[in-house]
């Protein structure tokens, strides 16, 4: 029987109950949402039972929601079960005051670099990496560039001057 | 009106083959009149070795220049160094950001004097593309080290490159640089 994304629900349910929430298909793409102190539980839930397999940590990022009071960081993890060739994207939000979300580098080595970039460009501060420094900008940076308090657009750009492109 | 007509156009051809000196022949031989400053440089730049050192696009640009359809080594650059303690030209070809910027320094301190650079296409020269809206690139490599050629374009041609090398020679040839006449000032 091939894995469903109906299936995997099943079992989330019943494993964590109300607290894996927010279940939704984009594109056919299972993803859903649980707190942040139990991403790891998830994590090693979705790893070690026979049936789901989720062995595969593609990709970990962050995104960062200004409007989204108390919850203004995700922390996006992209897994893929190879034996069954599913891929189910799961989220965890935490507060941007207190950014401390859990490592999984005990779980997954991939990891370690991909919490490092997402330390380095949204400062989630990853709890119980062994190595949380920055990995691509220069390490006297004081700020995280991609947060969005800093405008997309370089404020004393002129050249854009709407008047040049007949607008 | 033949004589308005510009005979000795600086091709490259022109430009390599002309040796800087008179050979005066004479039974038995022949002397060579000229000076020694001029036949160092003569020597330094027919055999400029580059530091292969690309960080981005431009550096393709710089592969198929080495390679047999462009063909660098026609004017002397054809022993690429992977050690800046063998090379004489650093070919800056690509972005250089902020992080990269120690390096850079760093490659350009450890190549043996006399050195020369060549900033390759529009981030080497600005941040080109990224010279706004930007957290980490350096806004030209002349912030970093001295450059003596510069190159326009995004990427440039390899025929931009092979002119920037041709008249980083005719540089060479005329004399000392930019910045070897500021060495010389300090030290006296």
């Amino acid at each position: 029987m091939a894995l469903t994304n109906e299936y995997i629900k099943q079992r989330l349910t019943e494993k964590f109950g109300e607290q894996v929430q927010q279940f939704q298909e984009p594109y056919g793409m299972l993803t859903f949402e649980a707190p942040k102190e139990l991403n790891l539980k998830v994590l090693q839930f979705l790893y070690d039972e026979a049936d789901l397999g989720f062995q595969f940590l593609t990709d970990l990022q962050a995104v960062h929601y200004p409007d989204n009071k108390g919850r203004e960081l995700a922390v996006v993890y992209h897994l893929h079960s190879l034996t069954n060739n599913v891929r189910i994207r799961f989220k965890v939000f935490t507060d941007i005051s207190t950014p401390d979300v859990f490592s999984a580098t005990s779980l997954f080595s991939a990891a370690n670099w991909m919490e490092r970039e997402t330390y380095d460009f949204y400062g989630v501060n990853f709890i119980g990496h062994p190595n949380l420094k920055r990995i691509l900008n220069v390490e006297e940076m004081d700020y995280f560039p991609m947060r969005k308090e800093f405008p997309l657009e370089e404020q004393t750009r002129i050249d854009k001057d709407d008047d040049m492109f007949g607008r | 009106m033949e004589n308005n007509v510009k005979t000795d156009i600086d091709t490259a051809s022109n430009g390599n083959t002309a040796f800087p000196g008179q050979v005066h022949n004479l039974p038995g031989g022949g002397l060579i009149i000229s000076s020694f400053n001029d036949i160092v440089n003569w020597a330094r730049a027919n055999s400029l070795w580059p530091l292969t050192f690309a960080t981005s696009c431009c550096g393709i640009e710089m592969m198929s220049a080495a390679s047999s359809k462009y063909d660098f080594s026609r004017f002397g650059f054809e022993v690429a160094r992977a050690t800046p303690r063998q090379a004489d030209v650093i070919i800056i070809a690509g972005t250089i950001v902020n992080k990269m910027a120690p390096v850079l320094k760093r490659l350009y301190d450890q190549m043996a004097d006399p050195k020369y650079v060549i900033a390759m296409g529009a981030c080497a020269i600005s941040g080109g593309p990224f010279f706004y809206n930007t957290y980490s690139v350096v806004k030209g490599a002349d912030h970093i080290i001295p450059v003596d050629v510069y190159i326009p374009g995004c990427p440039p041609r390899p025929e931009a490159l092979l002119h920037a090398l041709i008249t980083l020679q005719q540089k060479i040839k005329a004399g000392l640089t930019r910045e070897q006449i500021r060495a010389e000032t300090k030290q006296s």
